[in-house]
């Protein structure tokens, strides 16, 4: 097990540590909350919890790629809307046949990706910048087709929406939603892309220094170009299963602040914002940690749910805090070692 | 006026004194630890014993806001300027003069001029520094120095990127401060420099004292002698072998930063040849051309028979150029990764199967080979690169490329920053290298190692190569002639 968690972690430094420290804080809210409000453990509860976490961690997944090359993707939320809303809009009020839209579902956000990728690298454009845009262009493309107005499937679309809404029945009196299938197939390909390939390998090394990674001969440009790709990618994926899941997509708000939730997963997971580390398992633990969070403000702390963005954001802080002092302690050590 | 500090850890009870008003040049190799004896006195870095005494008094240096309280000033060999303000602006950052609460710019210009006046410097104070020219922003530092009443004026390698005559208007400023009293602390590789400027000179080897010249007694000869503790001929070995064919052909080479001279040279198998010149004179961007970074305007480069025209430095690897980069911490390694993600870098899709996943038992024999070979002193090569010494970073550096095997290797500045160990074990390896027929050019700023190691010499100055000398012809003299263009060249 441990070898098999190495391969998907790789042989990065404290990245076991860190995944145990977060592992460690996932169980002890878990468990905080089951002890307040015992439907916390319900099966119903329990499978919704596992489908969100398993939609927000496709999201997580994605943009721990880019965070890892140093940048950052700030219109994943965007993205989600404009497939989420779109193949609803295309499908029932449009009139599109279905193949073609799920193949504009997930293609279109690889180009967007991909256009990202080209004006981060040949225009040189910081990430910051040019998916700010994107975050604020394609939910305004998406009210604007659809003239703000609400789509959803309806009754229709009952097969597809398995994909999100199905359950993969399990003895143990707990059904495995499929969206959990889906993540545990993209986290292992993740993880051996990650860890087990030379493009893996050059996203680190350019993350931790661009200069030395191009200087070693990598085509940087394109690794990059590659890490948005497979951010909006997974987006694009996301927003699909998230509409299938809840059937009902508004222009106006559908996917809002999503991009900050798999920022915060990610960065929780490990991810740095100064590049070059991050686990795949640690962002999906991450991911749970958040979702977690929010479900533990609505069963434990009732009156206090809109209060939601509050303990998230204290949560991310401590843990970041956490994490600085304890990679100061590491130095201090090392440094009175290095003394003697 | 005296200082001394018995016993800094990472130096090992070095003694400097200076007296009022002296020109004290301290020397030593790179790595000596002459840049750690500054930093502690200018408060950069705390020390770990030892005291310092100004006038007899013994202070404690916490901090840069002590340093210069007690009157040392620093003036690094980067220079530390906000190049986006004004002349006058950086002289007082930090202790704006204020009137009513908001910066006071009339007090700032009248004070700033004064300040230039005494460093001879005949410029608007709300010049923008980065308007300036490098020698008259070394002058503006000097006029900061002035205004918080230093005392005692560290410079750090002041004329590594002056040109002659900034260098003589720099010496008259020395000169004239040293005369009203200022103490200066000069360290410059420079021993021409220093025989004409020094009172006294203080030679560090290893962090420790390696012993003092008075004025009549400062010789190259001496000082040499004093900063390398050993016979020359010895520390470089080199065994002179007949080059074989020719590797490296570079005909009408325009680079873009100096696009006005067409270069041409060429390097044959297992030849090293060393590239002179002062700082600026485009040597590190040749090699950044040769080695696709900064991709060359027109010219031909050809390798081996094959023309090549690199446009990144992907393009250069595959047709065989490798760089060993002068900045080591930024370009040649990723410090945060291990000795054995940064040895194998270079050399993953070469060895990878189907060339997308790791083969992670040849990756481990490729480490430990390299390893071997260059004695990279680490405890494992799942080191994190970071924490090695600097000369096993730079091993390590170097390392990458063996595992691919190039067939010109460009080094920049090779032994920079690395104690005299380590540099003789690089020393050793350029000659292994060549001697499997690799041609090797290495920029280098210390003159003794191009003499010791070139078997012929490039020198170049301000993007033209003014000069080729062999074995024959090297020596200090004829290198600085063509360094600095003089028409009188040997």
């Amino acid at each position: 097990m441990i070898s098999f968690l190495s391969k998907l972690t790789g042989p990065q430094n404290d990245g076991m540590k860190r995944i145990l420290g977060i592992f460690v804080l996932l169980m002890m809210v878990y468990v905080v909350t089951a002890i307040i409000n015992p439907n916390f453990l319900g099966s119903y509860n329990q499978e919704n919890l596992i489908r969100r976490t398993s939609l927000f961690g496709i999201l997580g997944v994605g943009v721990a790629f880019v965070i890892i090359t140093r940048g950052i993707d700030l219109s994943l939320g965007s993205v989600v809307c404009l497939v989420g809303v779109g193949v609803p809009w295309l499908i029932i009020d449009q009139g599109w046949p279905v193949p073609v839209v799920i193949l504009i579902a997930l293609g279109l956000p690889a180009v967007i990706g991909f256009c990202h990728g080209l004006l981060i690298t040949k225009l040189k454009l910081q990430p910051f910048i040019v998916t700010l845009c994107g975050l604020l262009m394609y939910r305004g493309i998406t009210r604007g087709f659809t003239g703000d107005q609400t789509a959803g499937f309806g009754t229709e679309l009952k097969g597809l929406r398995w994909f999100a809404t199905g359950e993969i029945p399990l003895r143990i009196g707990l059904d495995i939603p499929v969206p959990a299938v889906i993540l545990m197939i993209i986290a292992i390909l993740a993880g051996i892309f990650l860890n087990r390939t030379i493009y893996g390998r050059y996203m680190l090394a350019l993350g931790n220094n661009e200069e030395a990674a191009k200087f070693s001969g990598i085509n940087t440009d394109r690794m990059i170009i590659l890490a948005y790709v497979i951010s909006s990618g997974l987006a694009g994926l996301a927003g699909l299963l998230f509409v299938l899941d809840v059937n009902l997509a508004q222009p106006v708000d559908f996917g809002n602040f999503y991009e900050l939730y798999a920022i915060a997963a990610a960065v929780l997971g490990g991810c740095s914002l100064r590049g070059g580390t991050g686990t795949i398992l640690g962002v999906i633990i991450g991911t749970a940690l958040l979702q977690v969070l929010r479900n533990m403000m609505n069963m434990a702390f009732l009156g206090f749910q809109r209060a939601e963005f509050a303990v998230i954001g204290a949560v991310i802080l401590s843990g970041v805090i956490a994490d600085e002092l304890a990679k100061r302690a590491v130095a201090r050590k090392r440094a009175a070692q290095k003394q003697k | 006026m005296g200082k001394s500090f018995p016993g800094v850890r990472a130096l090992k009870d070095v003694d400097l004194h200076i007296r009022k008003g002296e020109v004290l040049a301290l020397l030593g190799e790179n790595g000596a630890g002459k840049s750690t004896l500054m930093k502690i006195l200018s408060g950069v870095q705390p020390r770990d014993e030892g005291d310092i005494l100004i006038e007899g008094e013994n202070v404690a240096i916490r901090g840069v806001q002590d340093a210069l309280e007690h009157g040392i000033s620093l003036i690094h060999q980067e220079l530390n300027m906000a190049t986006n303000l004004s002349v006058g602006a950086n002289i007082f950052l930090g202790r704006e003069p204020k009137k009513r609460g908001l910066i006071d710019e009339t007090t700032i210009f009248t004070d700033s001029k004064a300040y230039l006046n005494r460093v001879g410097l005949d410029v608007d104070p709300q010049t923008v520094v980065g308007d300036l020219p490098i020698g008259r922003q070394q002058l503006v530092e000097i006029a900061k120095a002035l205004s918080v009443k230093a005392r005692i004026l560290i410079m750090d390698e002041p004329t590594s990127s002056l040109s002659q005559n900034e260098t003589n208007t720099l010496f008259q400023v020395i000169k004239d401060l040293s005369s009203r009293g200022v103490s200066i602390i000069y360290i410059s590789h420079r021993l021409g420099e220093v025989e004409e400027l020094a009172d006294r000179v203080t030679v560090l080897r290893d962090g420790e004292n390696a012993g003092d010249l008075l004025h009549s007694k400062i010789n190259h000869d001496a000082m040499v002698r004093l900063m390398v503790g050993r016979d020359i001929s010895q520390f470089y070995a080199r065994t002179i072998h007949e080059p074989g064919n020719g590797v490296l052909e570079v005909r009408n080479l325009r680079t873009p930063e100096h696009p006005e001279h067409e270069l041409n040279f060429s390097l044959k198998a297992g030849e090293i040849v060393g590239m002179a010149g002062l700082v600026g004179a485009g040597r590190t961007e040749l090699l950044g051309t040769l080695f696709g970074v900064t991709p060359a305007v027109n010219g031909e480069i050809t390798v081996c028979g094959e023309a090549t025209a690199p446009q990144s430095p992907e393009e250069a690897i595959k047709a065989g150029i490798a760089l060993v980069p002068e900045d080591r911490k930024q370009q040649g390694l990723i410090l945060e990764m291990t000795v054995r993600e940064n040895l194998g870098l270079a050399s993953l899709k070469q060895e990878s199967p189907k060339g997308l996943f790791l083969n992670d038992s040849r990756e481990g024999e490729i480490t430990q080979k390299i390893i071997q070979k260059m004695s990279v002193k680490t405890p494992s090569d799942r080191q994190v690169v970071q924490y090695l010494s600097g000369g096993n970073q730079q091993k390590v550096a170097l390392g990458k490329w063996l595992a691919m095997e190039p067939k010109v290797l460009l080094l920049d500045e090779p032994t920079r920053g690395i104690d005299v160990g380590a540099k003789q074990e690089i020393y050793g390896l350029m000659e292994d290298l060549a001697k499997r027929g690799i041609a090797i050019l290495f920029v280098s700023s210390e003159i003794e190692e191009v003499l010791g190691m070139s078997d012929r010499t490039l020198v170049m100055h301000e993007g033209r190569i003014t000069g080729e000398l062999s074995r024959d012809e090297l020596n200090e003299e004829s290198i600085m002639q063509l360094a600095t263009d003089n028409p009188n060249a040997a």
